[in-house]
């Protein structure tokens, strides 16, 4: 055991304590179950921080992004943010889209007084640790009450919810869902749940079937969603699906195909939005990676460009002072969105609807906070 | 017996001295060059450890199969977090009597709570399960694993599928090594005494252990509870050094990571399992960027081993620490 | 009443899907008394085996009408399948034959691991959507209840492998070798039966059944990924020991009635008082149920562990 704790002691970070770059953190899933919504928010990251860097940096010094994987596995994020903090000495983390995992990584980033910006992590509780954890994403109760809004404002009055019960996030917002809707005089006719890996849902559908909805709202992430949309058709539910931003990715279309079209959910931005800061963004993007960008790159490349204008703001990259400038993020012009952050560290922004239509993902409508 | 479990007693005496007196980790002396990181590195391989021993006394010694081993621990997390996080303010203006002791007090009643309710699960386990025999134990500790899991998902007091926040991280190299010090000693001292000798008679021969007058129900659920109490101790731990805890981390793939650990060092070596978990960790990070292939590679050591060398890599080397070398 | 008889229908054609797994279970078990745990996983490998066939051969292939290139798949991936299964058990399981059943378990074991991640490694964990083999159209004329044809179709073909089965088993030769090494192998193979041939034979047909299943399961939910084994694996474990482990009928029987007592339980999830969150739980707790008051299962027979 004491020659594997040599190897330890000896790797110690070339880069601590250098004075030429500024080490910024990043943790994300980029294997495992979720892998798809790390690669995604670490290309954005990525790029973000390339443009500064080719632009010249900040504060007369490069940014250099530590990138760690967690796997996907609860335990692995306080681990490898553990490493970054005491190792890398970083001056800022950026991560995680789960918010189970920026969960474990919050009160760490608290404790070292290091500021955390989550991109997409919804969970109330992520900013609630403390003042050195922000995000730029909006948060589960805000997406529920669009949808609820959105629903509403379509007249439909009785909707089915059908939650995944294994993710943190369905669960957060179906309860929101339920709670502005029912408040703002909707009814909720069925209440159904799954979890997720499940693949038949046809129980569920029938039993939802039987109190005719107008909508279902299915709250979970598209890896359900598309079975759900498939099965639901079979069943003749013909209600269209309702859901939010974890339905964002191209393989929604692919298993759900024609069974999916008509349904709508909440997300993050457009990319047939034509401000000149998403356009600007998806060109680059698909010049660099020559795919589309989603929500999740969009938002990465945000938490990267909010901490940059901070670190710019602040002068500096001491942990307080940056914390403080993060803080007072006014009315920056992001991708996805002007954000300001506001007293509990969560961005106030809009939220768009799309449509699911001829394979895309259609722009309806802007729901301001 | 007695040079070994001297060795042990002092070790134990060690860690349980630095573990009470040591509110920082730091302010240990010999801990003092260690940074957070590799602190970490060595809490989660005592925890391991713990997991890895515990197990081995229903897999190794005692010859059962146990899936579940995770389910446990999340009982032992979820129960521990009940006294610290969710009644913790009430639990430690209880405790105010001990003073500046309070938070430490609590910190230990809340490692008992959980291993008790572990040991309880455990009890609930290990009674159905006694008809059962190698694979179908497999599946139904498998099963009970789940289900637990199942209900902790299901139950909103616990924060459901969202987990539970704001548990208070009070576990510190020393505590941890202090319980894997307690637990190898316990396992050894069990396994080795005259009446342990009837888990490897169970294990080696269930009808004649029962012909020579061993009751083979006994020790099983015996087995189970005590492997049970250090498995939620071990949870209990986990829980509060990451502070976070969901349902999701207590799956099957949990219990399949402690069986690795168990079946690497040699079923029934408690030397070699404890080695096992703490080489298991400390190898899972220096592979961290080869993750993707770490499992792959494990499960195929696994099906080579048994084929070529059943009783595990490092199995057989208690006998260098046993003056009786009796249990391979 | 609609509803009921939709949520039977729902549950039968699910507990078709773990009937045929349960069946190769339930023969390797009969045949090896040990359970196969990577089961479930050769079960994965068929769906995406049946993924790739069909990407590559539906450009060749264009004139074929569509019931015969899903019959070839069909065939393709049960072969396939079938030499999974032999090579797994000529590697992973021989050189084991004489030793203790906990060294097989953990073999299985690894071998089930092995599979998952390999898969996870070559097929990435993200879910893939399966080619529609059989264009999906509802059957009409049956009031209110919505029956697709690939439900009929899953139903058709697995009662027809099962009679497949039951005609090998009963009646060839190697079937009749099959029965006597469930018996007692030793005098078996004293009577001239080759125990070697005959195990991996069952194997390879055991694997067989589950590319069929994964083929159908993979045509009725349209989404795999590499951990899509393991519970359904599980339940169809679950599924033989209902049955009565060795048994083939019974296999078949304790499929569709877990398929139908899953269902229920979520369609009725507020009627029984009982979150549908707790669906898997429902299988193991059936299982723990059996195993404590029947554990020979509904056809199984009473073994008397022998000193």
């Amino acid at each position: 055991m004491l020659p594997l704790l040599g190897v330890f002691a000896c790797k110690k970070s070339p880069d601590a304590g250098s004075l030429d770059v500024i080490p910024v953190g990043e943790f994300a899933s980029l294997t495992g179950a979720t892998a798809s919504f790390g690669q995604s928010s670490h290309k954005g990251t990525q790029m973000a921080i390339d443009e500064v860097n080719a632009a010249g940096g900040v504060l007369g010094k490069k940014l250099k992004l530590i990138t760690e994987d967690d796997q996907s596995r609860p335990g692995e994020a306080a681990t490898v943010v553990r490493k970054m903090l005491s190792r890398d000495k970083i001056v800022a983390l950026l991560g995680e889209v789960a918010s189970s995992r920026s969960l474990e990584a919050a009160p760490l980033c608290q404790q070292a007084g290091i500021p955390m910006i989550s991109p997409a992590s919804t969970n109330p509780k992520v900013t609630e640790v403390g003042d050195f954890v922000f995000r730029v994403c909006f948060i589960d109760p805000f997406q529920g009450t669009v949808l609820s809004k959105f629903a509403l404002s379509k007249g439909w009055k009785k909707v089915a919810v059908l939650t995944d019960v294994k993710q943190d996030y369905s669960v957060g917002l179906s309860q929101y869902f339920k709670k502005h809707f029912t408040a703002n005089g909707g009814e909720i006719v069925g209440e159904q749940s799954y979890s997720s890996g499940d693949k038949d849902f046809k129980a569920q559908l029938t039993a939802i079937k039987g109190s005719q909805p107008d909508a279902v709202v299915a709250s979970g992430y598209y890896t359900e969603t598309g079975l759900i949309s498939l099965q639901a058709r079979e069943l003749q539910v013909n209600a269209p699906l309702l859901g939010g931003d974890g339905w964002d990715s191209p393989s929604l279309v692919e298993v759900g195909g024609k069974a999916i079209e008509g349904s709508f959910f909440s997300n993050h931005f457009s990319v047939e939005d034509p401000a000149p800061a998403i356009q600007g963004f998806l060109k680059k993007y698909r010049t660099k990676f020559g795919a589309e960008p989603d929500a999740m790159s969009a938002l990465g490349y945000d938490s990267a460009m909010i901490l940059v204008d901070a670190m710019k703001r602040a002068g500096t990259s001491e942990g307080p002072k940056l914390k403080a400038a993060i803080a007072s993020t006014k009315d920056f012009a992001a991708v996805t969105g002007k954000i300001t952050l506001n007293a509990e560290r969560n961005a106030d922004k809009s939220a768009v609807m799309l449509e699911v239509k001829g394979g895309q993902f259609r722009y309806v409508e802007t729901v301001a906070p | 017996m007695g040079a070994r479990s001297g060795f042990l007693a002092a070790v134990l005496a060690a860690f349980v001295i630095s573990g009470l007196f040591t509110g920082h980790p730091e302010a240990a002396w010999p801990l003092a060059q260690l940074d957070d990181y590799l602190l970490n590195i060595l809490i989660l391989a005592g925890i391991n450890v713990v997991l890895a021993t515990s197990l081995n006394i229903v897999n190794g010694h005692t010859g059962q199969f146990s899936l579940g081993h995770a389910g446990f621990m999340a009982v032992g997390a979820y129960g521990s977090a009940a006294l610290t996080q969710i009644n913790g303010k009430a639990c430690l203006a209880a405790l105010s009597f001990l003073g500046p002791c309070a938070q430490g007090g609590l910190f230990v009643c809340a490692l008992l709570f959980g291993a008790a309710l572990a040991a309880l699960a455990g009890l609930a386990v290990g009674l159905p399960s006694l008809r059962l025999r190698g694979d179908y134990l497999a599946i139904v500790t498998l099963g009970f694993g789940e289900i637990i899991r199942v209900v902790f998902q299901n139950t909103e007091a616990v924060g459901g599928a969202r987990g539970l926040t704001g548990i208070p991280p009070q576990t510190t190299l020393g505590w941890t090594w202090a319980v894997a010090a307690l637990c190898i000693y316990c396992v050894s001292a069990l396994v080795n005494s005259t009446y342990g000798r009837g888990f490897l008679a169970v294990r080696d021969d269930e009808i004649a252990a029962e012909a020579m007058g061993i009751n083979p129900t006994r020790y099983k659920v015996t087995a189970f509870v005590v492997g049970a109490f250090f498995a939620g101790l071990a949870g209990a731990l986990y829980a509060h050094l990451i502070g976070y805890i969901s349902p999701e981390g207590f799956t099957f793939l949990k219990s399949v990571d402690v069986v690795v650990m168990v079946i690497l060092g040699g079923m029934g070596s408690t030397v070699g399992v404890a080695f096992a978990a703490v080489g298991l960790t400390v190898l899972n990070e220096l592979l961290r960027q080869a993750e993707q292939y770490r499992m792959v590679a494990f499960s195929l050591l696994l099906i080579v081993l048994m084929i070529t060398r059943p009783q595990g890599l490092l199995g057989g080397m208690g006998r260098f620490f046993s003056r009786k070398g009796g249990n391979p | 009443m609609n509803e009921f008889l939709q949520q039977l229908i729902n549950g039968l054609s699910l507990g078709a899907v773990y009937a045929l797994i349960a069946l190769g279970y339930t023969m390797v078990y009969g045949v090896l008394r040990f359970i196969n745990f990577a089961h479930g996983d050769v079960f994965m490998v068929g769906a995406f085996a049946g993924m790739y066939f069909g990407r590559w051969l539906k450009p060749h292939l264009v004139g074929w009408p569509e019931w015969l290139f899903a019959g070839l798949i069909l065939l393709l991936v049960m072969v396939a399948c079938a030499a999974l299964g032999g090579l797994v058990e000529r590697l992973a399981y021989k050189p084991l034959r004489e030793k203790p059943r906990l060294t097989v378990l953990i073999t299985a074991i690894g071998v089930s691991l092995l599979l998952e991640y390999t898969g996870q490694l070559i097929f990435g964990a993200a879910p893939r959507g399966f080619p529609s083999l059989l264009t999906s159209a509802p059957i009409a004329g049956l009031g209110g209840l919505h029956v697709s044809n690939i439900q009929m179709i899953v139903l058709g073909v697995t009662a027809a492998l099962l009679m497949c089965l039951h005609y090998i088993v009963m009646r060839t030769r190697m079937g009749l070798a099959m029965r006597a090494l469930s018996l007692n192998p030793t005098a078996a193979s004293l009577m001239g039966v080759n125990n070697s041939v005959v195990i991996s034979f069952t194997f390879g047909l055991g694997s067989a059944l589950a590319g069929a299943g994964a083929v159908f399961y993979a045509s009725l939910y349209q989404a795999i990924d590499p951990f899509m084994g393991v519970l359904p694996g599980m339940k169809a474990f679950v599924a033989a020991v209902l049955g009565g482990i060795g048994s083939l009928p019974g296999a078949m029987v304790g499929g569709l009635i877990l398929g139908v007592i899953e269902t229920l339980v979520v369609g009725y999830s507020q009627v029984l008082g009982v979150p549908p969150g707790y669906r898997d739980a429902v299988a193991f707790v059936i299982l723990i149920l059996i195993l404590l008051f029947k554990p020979s299962g509904l056809f199984g027979k009473t073994l008397k562990e022998k000193v």
